[in-house]
């Protein structure tokens, strides 16, 4: 057991090279010794009365307790699904339920997660009234407010932008949204364990393998007074466990993994926003034909992406994993469709040759230097290739 | 008019026609780009900006896709990238 608590089970050392952390981190090595110990002890069905099912049920209150300090929120307020987009589902869908007599309009930023507009166009009939953004990809609190009808049943706004990493006024819109009464969820999927937990939100959500945790725990937030009702009704909720069997040891570990990342946040953002300070400058500097994208203060401290002309993402992403290094990129040909991503179509950004660079927690500042090294070449190269095969 | 059709072609396929196109034009000389690729909507604007080129506008072609005209910034010639300039030779 102890492991969890020494130096070197608390320090996060991702595999070199891997700068995708947007799109999931490793395992925290606190989530991995507190993942073990939870299989072995607390495996029982935490609502039974015999001592393994105590110690299981002990467990579990103590990792909502962790999380919902790490939240700031109450521990009951917590709802533990099995994903970051069955959160969203969840807390959408009832929102939108426990506000049916008001109306079923929806508003929501033009650049939330895909699976905040999928749930948004299903719950809406694909009516879903959507903000646009300026060039940073951050919405104007003014437009959203005016957005806002007597039938809007809900409003949707991410903390920060999981693409381009741009923080988004969640106070203003959620002053907005509380002077009207409409409900204010924030997806926060993408800034949970970087930096201040957003304020002013009637529901939150958050998926536990972005900091760290375990893939398959999502977490809902439900601010207490909120009106939402289960969706599929109350048969839905009848029972001992109403959301399903909860994955014990899967939540203790997500919640002791965003315990240590919580803990150590303030250092280690301010060593990742210098560290993309750093790659956003030296980009702009030696890639020729190039667009840094997002805000260049307002933004999360480990994301920075850009876009070079006359390059193909899924081009640039192989060379880069030629050269040990894992991006993701937002072009239409790293799609399965032909279009681009909708994060940089309403930003009006470039979008083809693009590149999503996020650092995760504990990375070596040696992995930047040597990325920094490999990219202009990786670019000529990739452009090379193109002009070429075109003649 | 120049015109250049990269219709059936996929980003960034379309914005390197054009830029070895605006490589080889006249400063201030309009050109229409024909693509079909949904990324031109967002790439060939992108490309006017950074660029210093002039958006005039963009329309459905007749048959087909659509048609972006740009009309090339006056003076320094074409497009001044390294990717542009080995694209046109």
């Amino acid at each position: 057991m102890g492991t969890a608590n020494t130096p070197a089970a608390r320090r996060s050392t991702p595999p070199s090279g891997y700068l995708d952390a947007a799109s999931t981190e490793a395992l925290h090595p606190a989530a991995r010794a507190a993942l073990l110990a939870a299989l072995d002890d607390g495996w029982a069905d935490p609502v039974r009365l015999y001592r393994a099912a105590r110690q299981a049920r002990a467990m579990l209150d103590r990792a909502r307790e962790q999380m919902a300090a790490a939240l700031q929120c109450r521990p009951d307020e917590l709802t533990f699904t099995a994903s970051g987009a069955a959160a969203v589902q969840m807390a959408l869908d009832g929102l939108m339920l426990g506000r049916r007599r008001v109306g079923a309009a929806l508003v929501a930023s033009a650049v939330e997660h895909s699976s905040v507009l999928h749930a948004a166009g299903h719950a809406t009939g694909g009516g879903a009234t959507l903000v646009g953004v300026d060039g940073f990809g951050a919405v104007d609190p003014q437009e959203f407010a005016a957005a806002l009808g007597p039938d809007t049943a809900l409003a949707c706004l991410q903390s920060a932008n999981h693409e381009v990493g741009t923080l988004q006024p969640v106070q203003a819109v959620a002053s907005a949204c509380a002077r009207v009464g409409v409900p204010l969820l924030v997806d926060a999927a993408a800034s949970i364990g970087h930096g201040p937990v957003p304020e002013g939100w009637s529901a939150l959500t958050a998926s536990a393998h972005k900091w760290g945790g375990p893939a398959g725990v999502g977490v809902l937030c439900l601010r207490t007074g909120v009106r939402w009702r289960r969706p599929g009704g109350s048969a839905a909720a009848a029972g001992a466990h109403p959301g399903g069997f909860d994955n014990v040891a899967a939540i203790v570990a997500a919640a002791a993994a965003l315990e240590v990342v919580v803990a150590h946040a303030a250092d280690e953002d301010a060593r990742l926003s210098e560290l993309t300070t750093r790659i956003r400058a030296a980009v702009a500097a030696t890639v020729p034909d190039c667009e840094v994208v997002g805000h260049p203060l307002l933004r999360l401290p480990h994301i920075v992406t850009f876009s070079c002309l006359y390059a193909s993402g899924e081009a640039l992403v192989s060379q880069l994993d030629r050269a040990g290094f894992a991006v993701s990129s937002g072009s239409s040909c790293s799609a399965s469709t032909l279009d681009p991503s909708h994060v940089l179509v309403a930003m009006g950004a470039l979008s083809q040759g693009n590149i999503r660079v996020s650092l995760p927690r504990g990375v070596a500042d040696s992995d930047v230097e040597r990325f920094l090294q490999v990219l202009p070449g990786a670019v000529a190269t990739v452009r090379d290739q193109l002009a070429g095969a075109d003649r | 008019m120049t015109v250049v059709d990269a219709r059936g072609l996929r980003c960034p396929l379309p914005v390197i026609e054009l830029a070895k196109l605006a490589a080889r034009s006249a400063p201030g000389q309009v050109l229409t780009l024909l693509a079909d690729d949904p990324a031109s909507a967002t790439d060939v604007p992108a490309w006017c900006r950074l660029q210093g080129h002039d958006l005039l506008g963009s329309q459905p072609a007749a048959d087909g896709g659509v048609a972006y005209v740009v009309r090339l910034r006056n003076g320094g010639g074409g497009d001044s990238s390294n990717a542009a300039d080995s694209a046109a030779r």
